[in-house]
């Protein structure tokens, strides 16, 4: 009997939760979706439907060219983080680097580090390299502040593979590069799809160094930042058309989400669940 | 962040992924091949991280606007700073945004995880997928969404309205008083979920065994949560801590989007005066030095934390 009362009021907790969680997504949403004259009640329930606020937002606010550039910024992060990584995670598992126990204790700063603590120079040097308001601005930078993170989990990931899977490939002549991409990397692969997921949340929801490596070029603005400009300097204009900037920013994460959600959860919880 | 679950000195002695011969016992043969595999990650962290952290140190020692030649002044910046009143309520805030956006998330996962611990959960992989949606979001999304939410017209004060509250109701995001713990529940509605789950994993783990043992004893639900499902959870503890702090410290794209360290300076954050102090008053020696001041006190936090929770035992 205990044990059936605490059954119901976990789930009733958990159901709580879960509307805690999503009503603040929802409400936005509802609100996108409602005209002008005929906003949603005081407790969200939706009383009219538009998509004229969706219209407005995409023409007013350049997302088209914004989420074009946060797509183009997040592939090329992904693509070279999680190749260097599994490089550099593979090597350090399972070769004998010289200092590898050090390179790997200098990495450990880079998952702690705050970009805010490195984002002065971080502008200078961008601004030296000629690079201020350009694409590679965004890229070259989230590469070398999410490597840290992609080295340590390849890292983990290689050595969690059990020790004869390279060894039978080396007795069968495979050499070290073969033996990564032919046996170790296939066995990684949920790993390396894991990293590739959340580098790609982090680069598409990076909202500080755009702001201020690429603060003057509409052309390369990336989604987040257009909506907070476009959050911002319409600051008397419809809420209803920036609600729908929102989910306009929000969208192709949400969508991403709903088909891997079991391997961002793991990504972000770096691996806890699974272990 | 898999910062918990690595242990970075202990290199596996026998690890050998080449194709050559076993190594000669005692004495390792270093493989400086291998150093290309690692190189170029290495240079993009030097380049993006290493470097510019070195620089953040060397310019907090400088008077500097980005224009004119630099004047060295030592340790007068960090003077300056720590004497700043604005700079102690930016630290202030930081300790209120601690307990927001990290000691209320941990402290609801935790009694959740503890009420839930032996219970078969259905539909466990929604209630997580749901659960983690304020994780996926931009900061920039959840504050454009709290931003309605809080607004005079908003839904919270027509929910008020609608239980004869509306004696308390405002702009809570523009009134001196209520700023800052609004902007702290925000972030601990985008940390709620991730705490809870991250201890739902975790108690599911705990052996049945040790509960039961718990229950032979005579232990009731309080003290099994203390002696069986809080133990039990060290390490989940100690990583949801050291994600959640680093967040509630280093936070910028939420505060600047619905605040921006405002009305007054009542929400500032060490984050918005680096910016601020960089990009609009070009005082990059301040700038910096707070950005050091920031990094010591995450690096200080996270060693903390994970000291305080280490691993006692050899293994669970």
């Amino acid at each position: 009997m205990r044990s059936r009362r605490e059954s119901v009021i976990s789930h009733l907790i958990l159901v709580i939760g879960t509307i805690i969680a999503l009503y603040p997504a929802l409400s936005i949403l509802i609100l996108a979706l409602s005209k002008r004259g005929a906003r949603p009640s005081a407790l969200g329930v939706p009383r009219s439907f538009t998509l004229d606020n969706f219209a407005r937002a995409w023409s007013g606010g350049g997302f088209d060219s914004a989420l074009l550039s946060s797509a183009t910024v997040a592939f090329s992060v992904v693509v070279v983080t999680v190749t260097l990584s599994v490089l550099t995670g593979y090597a350090l598992a399972w070769l004998r680097v010289p200092m590898g126990a050090t390179i790997l204790g200098v990495l450990l700063i880079g998952l702690v580090l705050p970009y805010e603590g490195v984002i002065v120079p971080l502008h200078s040097l961008i601004k030296d390299m000629g690079l201020i308001n350009t694409t590679a601005a965004l890229i070259l930078p989230q590469i070398g502040l999410s490597v840290s993170l992609g080295v340590f989990w390849m890292h983990t990931y290689f050595r969690g593979i059990p020790k004869s899977l390279p060894e039978a490939a080396s007795i069968d002549g495979a050499s070290r590069f073969q033996t990564l991409t032919k046996v170790l990397l296939p066995a990684a692969l949920p790993g390396v799809s894991a990293l590739a997921l959340i580098v790609f949340l982090y680069a598409w929801n990076d909202f500080l160094l755009a702001l201020v490596l690429v603060p003057d070029n509409v052309d390369v603005r990336t989604a987040p930042l257009s909506l907070s400009f476009f959050a911002g300097n319409v600051k008397g204009a419809d809420i209803g058309v920036t609600a729908a900037a929102a989910v306009i920013v929000a969208l192709p994460l949400v969508i991403v989400y709903f088909f891997l959600q079991r391997n961002f959860i793991n990504g972000l919880l770096g691996g806890a669940v699974k272990e | 962040m898999p910062a918990v679950t690595t242990r970075p000195g202990s290199r596996r002695p026998s690890a050998s992924g080449s194709g050559r011969v076993a190594r000669r016992p005692g004495r390792p043969r270093k493989d400086w091949r291998a150093l290309f595999y690692v190189l170029p990650a290495m240079v993009f962290f030097a380049v993006f991280v290493l470097y510019p952290l070195g620089q953040s140190v060397w310019l907090s020692l400088w008077k500097w606007n980005g224009v004119t030649a630099a004047t060295w002044v030592g340790p007068q910046n960090y003077i300056d700073v720590l004497g700043d009143p604005v700079m102690r309520l930016a630290l202030r805030n930081s300790l209120v945004f601690i307990v927001f956006y990290a000691v209320l998330p941990t402290a609801v996962g935790l009694v959740l995880a503890g009420v839930m611990a032996r219970i078969r959960i259905h539909g466990l992989a929604f209630f997580r997928a749901a659960l983690f949606v304020p994780q996926i979001l931009s900061g920039v999304v959840v504050a454009v969404a709290w931003r309605y939410l809080y607004a005079a017209d908003g839904p919270l004060n027509g929910f008020l309205d609608l239980f004869g509250l509306d004696g308390i109701t405002r702009a809570w995001l523009g009134d001196f008083a209520t700023a800052l713990p609004s902007v702290g529940l925000i972030g601990t509605w985008v940390m709620f979920g991730l705490c809870m789950v991250l201890f739902l994993a975790g108690a599911q783990r705990i052996p049945t065994e040790l509960y039961e043992a718990a229950r032979i004893d005579g232990a009731g639900a309080v003290r099994e949560f203390f002696t069986v499902t809080l133990p039990g959870l060290r390490r989940e503890i100690s990583f949801g801590l050291v994600l959640t702090t680093t967040y509630a410290l280093r936070n910028f794209d939420v505060v600047w989007n619905t605040t921006s360290g405002g009305p007054g300076n009542s929400t500032i954050m060490p984050s918005v005066i680096i910016y601020k102090a960089a990009f609009n008053t070009r005082d990059y020696g301040i700038a910096a030095t707070v950005s050091v001041l920031l990094t010591l006190m995450i690096l200080i936090l996270t060693a903390l934390v994970l000291f305080l929770l280490r691993d006692r035992e050899p293994a669970r």
